[in-house]
């Protein structure tokens, strides 16, 4: 099959699968685009997810440009993302057009509290897979933690604002600074293991 | 020309926003406090709605806003047209950055520094997911309206929910079933015990 539209036609069967924002894609990009059809690797993934979130625009869109890239250039690119929009804009008109009170509905209500549910089972999931492959030794498992706990705080915790704590905190806590943070880290890491063999 | 405006607005938002989809709710209500195409309370309706239908948040939002202006000028075509131009206004922005990037590392990506950068870079990635998933905990497993101590302080049903699944998750024959099966099946135990 033509490739171009294989790329379109597989995410928008991911756009479809996806509830909530561009986490909730990483359980079915593990499994279509890794487990199925080996498009992509568990690592490159997480790099996409880290540019996609340093990067202007939403995950999930960024993340379906970098898949259709890495198989088929520009185009693949384009194909890959209006893919993921096309289910999107159907059924959000449908709803739009005919079902006003949609989020209101019991039935809605207590389905998407079970949706909420499941999702979390399958990120924890997919976290766990991740790591295999992206915690690999000492030192990455220092960025995971220091990272993973400034990014907890940053979101959980508000500081009084306009103090210098609040500017300090929301700095840090920002994904750009901790993915930054996180690359520097690399090279010095990498620096200093290359500079301890020669 | 009103489509116009739509596309350079939801561009901006795309341009703007990094990160998920809740990185673009500050841009929409700028939109809708300036343009005044839609109040607050059709904003609070939209989200309700694009976190309660499949797709990525962001997108469904633009789609859902883009539809109900087009719509209140130009009817049911409008709305549809307008659906399309703000979803395409506001992917535009990723698309062309990210070409850019995934162009370069498909370069550098071999060489040794670009490569100790990722080296760092994927432990913090998969650090973010995680946060976002303990968010995405709290907001699914916790009722924040009870004192915390409290019985009503968790959601019993969701949480059994989630662990039963996060089990056969890791158990052989189910683990290979597709995602969407699991979610499936939980918005109909959903709705059977009253979530």
């Amino acid at each position: 099959m033509n490739l171009y539209f294989d790329l379109f036609w597989t995410f928008a069967k991911i756009g479809v699968c996806t509830f909530g924002g561009g986490y909730a894609m990483l359980p079915i990009l593990q499994r279509e685009l890794v487990e199925k059809r080996n498009w992509t690797t568990e690592g490159e993934l997480s790099d996409y997810f880290a540019i996609g979130q340093c990067t202007p625009g939403i995950i999930a869109v960024n993340t379906a440009t970098f898949v259709g890239h890495k198989l088929r250039g520009a185009l693949g690119g384009v194909a890959a993302t209006l893919g993921l929009v096309f289910p999107c804009l159907v059924i959000i008109m449908l709803i739009a057009a005919f079902l006003q009170n949609f989020a209101e509905l019991p039935v809605v209500v207590h389905a998407f509290n079970g949706v909420r549910a499941c999702v979390c089972a399958l990120i924890l999931s997919s976290v766990l897979k991740l790591r295999k492959s992206t915690v690999v030794d000492l030192p990455t498992a220092v960025v995971f933690a220091v990272v993973a706990v400034l990014a907890v705080v940053g979101n959980f915790v508000s500081f009084p604002t306009g103090t210098t704590l609040a500017a300090v905190m929301g700095f840090v806590t920002s994904p750009i600074v901790l993915v930054v943070f996180a690359g520097v880290a690399g090279l010095c890491i990498r620096a200093a293991k290359g500079g301890g063999k020669a | 020309m009103i489509y116009l405006q739509f596309f350079f607005e939801f561009f901006k938002a795309g341009l703007f926003a990094i990160g998920g989809g809740l990185a673009t709710i500050p841009f929409l209500t700028d939109i809708g406090s300036r343009t005044g195409w839609f109040t607050s309370g059709d904003l609070a309706n939209m989200i309700a709605i694009s976190e309660s239908t499949p797709g990525p948040m962001g997108v469904n939002m633009a789609t859902y806003v883009g539809f109900h202006t087009g719509s209140l000028t130009g009817g049911a075509v409008g709305g549809i047209f307008g659906g399309i131009v703000a979803t395409l206004g506001l992917v535009c922005p990723s698309i062309i950055v990210i070409l850019i990037v995934a162009g370069f590392l498909k370069k550098f990506r071999e060489s040794r520094g670009v490569d100790a950068v990722f080296y760092g870079i994927r432990p913090a990635s998969t650090a973010l997911i995680t946060a976002a998933l303990v968010e995405v905990c709290a907001i699914a497993l916790v009722n924040t309206g009870a004192a915390f101590g409290t019985v009503d302080f968790f959601h019993w049903k969701a949480i059994l929910l989630a662990v039963a699944v996060f089990v056969c998750l890791q158990v052989k024959p189910l683990k290979k079933l597709h995602p969407i099966v699991f979610i499936a099946a939980s918005a109909v135990i959903g709705i059977v015990f009253q979530f």
